[in-house]
């Protein structure tokens, strides 16, 4: 079963992290390192995209000609995707363990972090099973 | 150049669109069209569609590790639902394939106007976040 | 590692004769994990080779002798002679000619692979990949692509699963006869897993050549030739025929899902109905009844129906009945009240599924949402009805099925007759 698992982050708390020292941010990196180097070679990773950057972002619409208008606001406390795993794992408890364990990472100071992680199923294309 | 194009929806009592049945079935039509499209021209890297948050967990890591789970909020208006990777020549043409998206017909038939948001996939390893 | 070229002619026999040629190779190594790997080069090797200088007499004697020189070349490396110095001066300073494979590759060492593939330390999914590889003799791309997963991936996972057994310190030989019925069951349930996996996979614009329920039937025909006595391999295999003869039904144009009742009947596959109910009474004759059998008896039930007003429900419910004895299965159970509405009304359906609100296992799955929905169409509860399709499809985790839902929610929103095909 396919899992998807989203880090989120608000523009906040993504300029207080670019502020770490050097080491933390170097700390926190070995470990993600190490995080996707233990689901690979476990079987488990199928995706991992890192999405810094939210100044980049664009917010697409259709016009009434059907041509692009964008827009690229955002708001101090919209929470964005930071970055998404997605893991093929039994069940779901596998899947909030690799949650947890990407929660929990080294944070600035030798603190631990306990982030978010939203943890969703990824829609198969599968019909029911015996139909 | 990759991109990544998410496709949030609103949330609204069961999280489902309560649609006259040709209409859903434009809307089913349209996007398998769009993706159809989108793996001809070679610019199809990747989609996924996500579950409904009805059963989404937020998981925290506990003192000992161990994983913490809880719903996920209920305010939250909006949810993504879906998102590509495609792989194109310019911004603009991700932005052309977004506004694509954006029109998609929903109950009526006329074009639902989501607001799609559009990222670069940094190729590699940004000196933020691996 | 290169994938193979498209449309080998003599495809289906490397596939027969991997797990031959692994036994052979694995038994004379005592190295499964290694054996594994020079057995897959073997393979590429045969797929490069043979179409230039024909397939050779005996074909089975070559792959071995190839793996072999593979695995004695792995064997003398620094690393590997430190762990293995007896194996190695045995074969090495004896010079031994390498057999020709004659009498090699014995029926035990087939079974052996698949109890060792399906040793129940495993995950299912390391389980599936490792069995679909070392006993399907399929390539790791191929296997990969039909997962949806990245080659790496699956590359890992198969690699993975070679370690844990390695560590577990499985052996390659036949179960004890005291360990015999759990470890063949182990072997069922991963056969059964790959079957569904490729049966409700919806074909859509991805067609490939592997087709995960074909193999799993391959697979499960191999165990039932060496197993013939076993009664639930027999009822595994009926169950995988009688399912799959209604796969041409089961999908509209546009990947829609058509549920059972609603499927066109002419485009069921009768030869492999016919199959599976011989299959069925060979295996229910045997007089130890279980699972699989029952599961495909119930298919049997459907498949001979010509129309589904034809359908036998009460002898439907009463193989119900007897599964949810030997099953725990909160599905069975689920299935059960759908045969129970059908026999004696949507409310004695809709009862039963009141006691499955408190199983956790289910309780807020979208398929107890949608029989729910389903009872209470037939009840005439049209609101009720719709309420509960759209929270099934909100939960759903396939697209056809959430569409499918939203379809059904859709069609009785416009007061519609009952009877038309979503």
């Amino acid at each position: 079963m396919k899992y998807i698992l989203m880090m989120t982050g608000t523009k906040v708390g993504v300029d207080s992290y670019r502020a770490w020292s050097k080491k933390d941010i170097e700390t926190h990196f070995a470990f993600l390192k190490d995080l996707n180097k233990d689901l690979s070679e476990a079987g488990e990773l199928v995706a991992n995209e890192p999405l810094a950057a939210p100044e980049l972002a664009k917010v697409v619409r259709a016009a009434k000609d059907g041509t692009p208008t964008t827009d690229g606001v955002f708001p101090e406390a919209k929470e964005f995707l930071l970055g998404y795993w997605i893991v093929d794992v039994d069940g779901p408890e596998r899947a909030y363990q690799i949650a947890a364990r990407l929660s929990g990472g080294p944070g600035p100071g030798g603190t631990r972090l306990s982030m978010p992680i939203e943890v969703r199923q990824i829609m198969s294309r599968k019909t029911d099973e015996m139909a | 150049m990759k991109y990544i194009l998410m496709m949030n929806t609103m949330k609204a009592g069961a999280g489902v669109p309560a649609w006259p049945k040709k209409d859903l079935q434009a809307h089913i039509a349209f996007m398998m069209a769009l993706n159809s499209d989108l793996r001809e021209g070679g610019e199809f890297v990747f989609a996924e569609g996500l579950s409904f948050p009805d059963q989404a967990k937020l998981v925290r890591a506990g003192k000992d590790g161990t994983p913490i789970t809880d719903g996920v909020f209920p305010e939250a208006k909006e949810f993504l639902a879906g998102f590509w990777i495609v792989e194109v020549k310019s911004p603009e043409r991700a932005y052309q394939i977004a506004a694509r998206i954006s029109a998609a017909p929903g109950p009526g038939g006329g074009p639902l106007n989501m607001p799609i948001e559009v990222r670069p996939v940094p190729a590699g390893p940004p000196p933020e976040m691996l | 590692m290169a994938t193979r070229p498209p449309e080998i002619p003599f495809e289906p026999l490397l596939r027969e004769l991997t797990p031959q040629v692994l036994g052979a190779v694995t038994r004379r190594f005592h190295d499964f994990a290694a054996a594994e790997d020079a057995v897959q080069e073997a393979l590429l090797a045969a797929t490069m080779q043979w179409p230039r200088e024909g397939v050779p007499d005996n074909p089975r004697g070559w792959l071995i002798q190839v793996a072999a020189r593979r695995m004695s070349d792995y064997l003398r490396s620094e690393e590997s002679r430190r762990r293995r110095e007896s194996v190695v001066a045995a074969e090495i300073s004896g010079e031994a000619p390498v057999p020709d494979g004659e009498g090699e590759g014995t029926d035990d060492d087939t079974l052996t692979l698949f109890f060792m593939c399906c040793h129940p330390s495993l995950t299912s999914a390391s389980a599936i990949a490792l069995t679909l590889r070392a006993v399907g003799g399929l390539t790791t791309p191929e296997i990969a692509k039909a997962f949806l997963v990245p080659e790496a991936t699956m590359a890992q996972r198969i690699s993975r699963a070679k370690q844990s057994i390695k560590t577990s310190g499985v052996r390659f030989r036949l179960p004890t006869s005291q360990e015999q019925a759990a470890r063949l069951r182990a072997v069922l349930h991963v056969l059964y897993l790959i079957f569904n996996e490729g049966y409700s996979s919806s074909t859509g614009p991805h067609l490939q050549r592997l087709e995960l329920s074909r193999e799993a039937i391959r697979l499960a025909r191999c165990v039932h030739t060496l197993l013939p006595d076993d009664a639930e391999i027999g009822g595994l295999l009926a169950l995988m025929l009688l399912t799959d003869a209604r796969r041409a039904a089961r999908t509209g144009p546009d990947e829609q899902l058509i549920p059972l009742t609603k499927q066109d009947r002419t485009l069921w596959d009768q030869a492999e109905i016919a199959e599976g109910v011989a299959l069925l009474t060979a295996a229910l004759s045997k007089g130890s009844i279980g699972p699989y059998q029952l599961q495909a008896a119930i298919a049997a039930v459907h498949d001979e129906a010509a129309r589904p007003e034809d359908t036998d429900w009460p002898q439907i419910l009463a193989l119900y009945e007897l599964l949810i004895r030997m099953s725990d299965n909160p599905m069975v159970a689920l299935n059960h009240a759908i045969a129970a509405a059908m026999v004696h009304g949507p409310s004695k359906g809709l009862q039963l599924l009141g006691a499955l609100d408190s199983d956790a296992r289910i309780a807020g799955h979208h398929r107890l949402s949608a029989v729910r929905a389903h009872l209470l169409e037939m009840l005439g509860e049209r609101e009720a009805a719709i309420t509960h399709y759209r929270l099934a499809a909100s939960r759903a985790t396939s697209l056809p099925e959430r569409n499918y839902l939203l379809t059904q929610a859709a069609r009785l929103g416009e007061g519609t007759s009952k009877g038309e095909n979503g």
